[in-house]
């Protein structure tokens, strides 16, 4: 299992990598192996703003169903399109062609409860 | 609940990477490499599942033929020496306690039930018995492998040559170890299920994954997805005690004249609701308990099992629909999330190239 040392993670398996004010979002390496095949993803409305723990799309794997949440206060301002007709890259490359969300922060978003790979990989145990 | 029961090849699975969950009681694997994936192989190539939770029950003695005609809903005497019957047991309101493969072995008849009901159903044959019937489970020693796909033959006549002229819902009798090999399965592909003791059914298991290239395991998400396509009922889902086989599209196997537990009401019955095959071609997956709507919005239904169909790329579904919507309309409406979507009506099976005739 992969969990690069360079992003930060939270405690719903998403990771985070922050650039400036742009943040980019996607599901950790841990939940797409839970997920199993990943076959549909439901995304924002770009400007849509969402606040930090906010429901902003939906994960559908052949078994089920998954929200997915907001991890930082902002507005969408991509969303990988690419997706729509490979949504298994999530489950290939979940850090990169498997990305689903790019964030404007909001000034002074909350990025306290964020987790370091560490402490990421210790919650999975 | 009390704690899951493994399979003997509980640690084959493990080894093998499987992805083990709880079904049925029992710790099955619910995939190895991908559901997706297994799918595919299964359908082109050939798959291996271990199905040993099922319940196998023998009945025998003299009064056997006409103990299994007033419990099961098909007509046992069609059944002949080599061969197997697809069933069911209703209660005397016409519910379906189960459905189950009957193979006739000649000398007495092996009943196979699903796991989740081997208890219930044992109890209620029980209550039904005959004199000079003999009843036994043989569950807990009886193991089962599914080899499942179109180059299934090609493999397993190495091991058993006198399968290449079996034909669909043919079986072998049991050989000298008692090993019983039948040419059924819930895939829609050639197929053969292997009845095989429990001290016997590693060194098969591993045998077969050995004999080519072209055999993987499989786990039980992939059967579920490949039973849907081509529309066969799973108890739990299409099949429960409050549904009756008129609904459920089993008319076929339901012989009124045969006089079985619950014929009476059957026949006296006039049915609410139908089971009907749905497509969705827009970009959304159908699912079980998702609810079916009219134009009016009002609730006329809800799907029992959909899926987004591996080999069709299109979402599929079987929904209970109240009549006479079920006959009257050809599209219906469903919400996913807050959207409306059309499904339209199709013909079973979903996916018209299996090859179990092959």
């Amino acid at each position: 299992m992969n969990h690069p040392k360079n992003l930060m993670y939270t405690s719903e398996h998403e990771w985070v990598e922050i650039d400036g004010k742009i943040a980019t979002i996607g599901i950790t390496d841990f939940a797409q192996s839970e997920l199993g095949d990943i076959i549909f993803l439901e995304f924002p409305n770009i400007d849509e703003s969402f606040s930090d723990g906010d429901i902003f799309g939906t994960i559908e794997a052949v078994k089920t169903v998954s929200d997915m949440y907001m991890p930082l206060t902002g507005k969408v301002i991509e969303v990988n399109e690419d997706l729509n007709d490979t949504p298994e890259q999530v489950n290939e490359d979940p850090y990169k062609n498997g990305w689903m969300v790019k964030i404007e922060l909001e000034d002074g978003a909350n990025q306290s409860k964020l987790l370091d790979a560490k402490s990421y990989i210790e919650l999975i145990g | 609940m009390s704690e899951s029961l493994k399979t003997t090849l509980y640690d084959c699975h493990d080894k093998l990477g499987a992805k083990l969950v709880p079904f049925a009681g029992f710790l099955m694997p619910l995939q190895y490499s991908g559901i997706i994936d297994e799918h595919k192989h299964v359908r082109s190539k050939v798959g291996l599942f271990d199905v040993s939770h099922m319940g196998e029950f023998i009945v025998s003695g003299k009064n056997a033929k006409q103990f299994l005609q007033n419990v099961t809903i098909n007509d046992i005497n069609a059944l002949k020496p080599g061969k197997a019957q697809y069933s069911a047991l209703c209660n005397e309101s016409g519910g379906i306690l189960d459905d189950l493969l009957i193979y006739d072995l000649s000398d007495h008849y092996m009943l196979v039930v699903n796991a989740s009901n081997i208890e219930k159903n044992f109890k209620w044959l029980e209550k039904h018995l005959l004199s000079e019937v003999v009843l036994k489970d043989i569950s807990e020693n009886m193991g089962l492998l599914a080899i499942q796909g179109p180059l299934s033959r090609d493999i397993l006549e190495s091991f058993y040559p006198e399968i290449s002229s079996l034909k669909y819902y043919e079986t072998l009798m049991p050989d000298s170890d008692r090993t019983i090999v039948a040419r059924t399965g819930y895939s829609g592909e050639l197929g053969f299920e292997i009845y095989v003791s429990n001290d016997k059914i590693v060194d098969l298991w591993n045998k077969l994954l050995g004999a080519s290239e072209h055999i993987r395991p499989v786990g039980l998400g992939c059967r579920d997805s490949l039973r849907l396509e081509m529309g066969y009922c799973l108890y739990g889902h299409e099949l429960n005690e409050s549904i009756n086989p008129i609904e459920s599209g089993l008319s076929w196997i339901t012989k009124l004249d045969t006089q079985f537990i619950g014929s009476k009401f059957l026949a006296d019955i006039s049915i609410e609701k139908k089971l009907v095959p749905l497509v969705l071609k827009d970009r959304a997956i159908p699912r079980a308990e998702y609810k079916i709507f009219d134009d009016n919005d009002n609730k006329i239904g809800f799907i029992t099992s959909g899926a987004m169909s591996p080999s069709l790329k299109f979402g599929i579904a079987l929904a209970y629909i109240d009549l006479p919507y079920a006959k009257d309309l050809n599209s219906f409406n469903i919400k996913i999330r807050n959207n409306t979507f059309t499904m339209d009506k199709a013909k079973l099976p979903f996916y018209k190239h299996g090859t179990y005739l092959k």
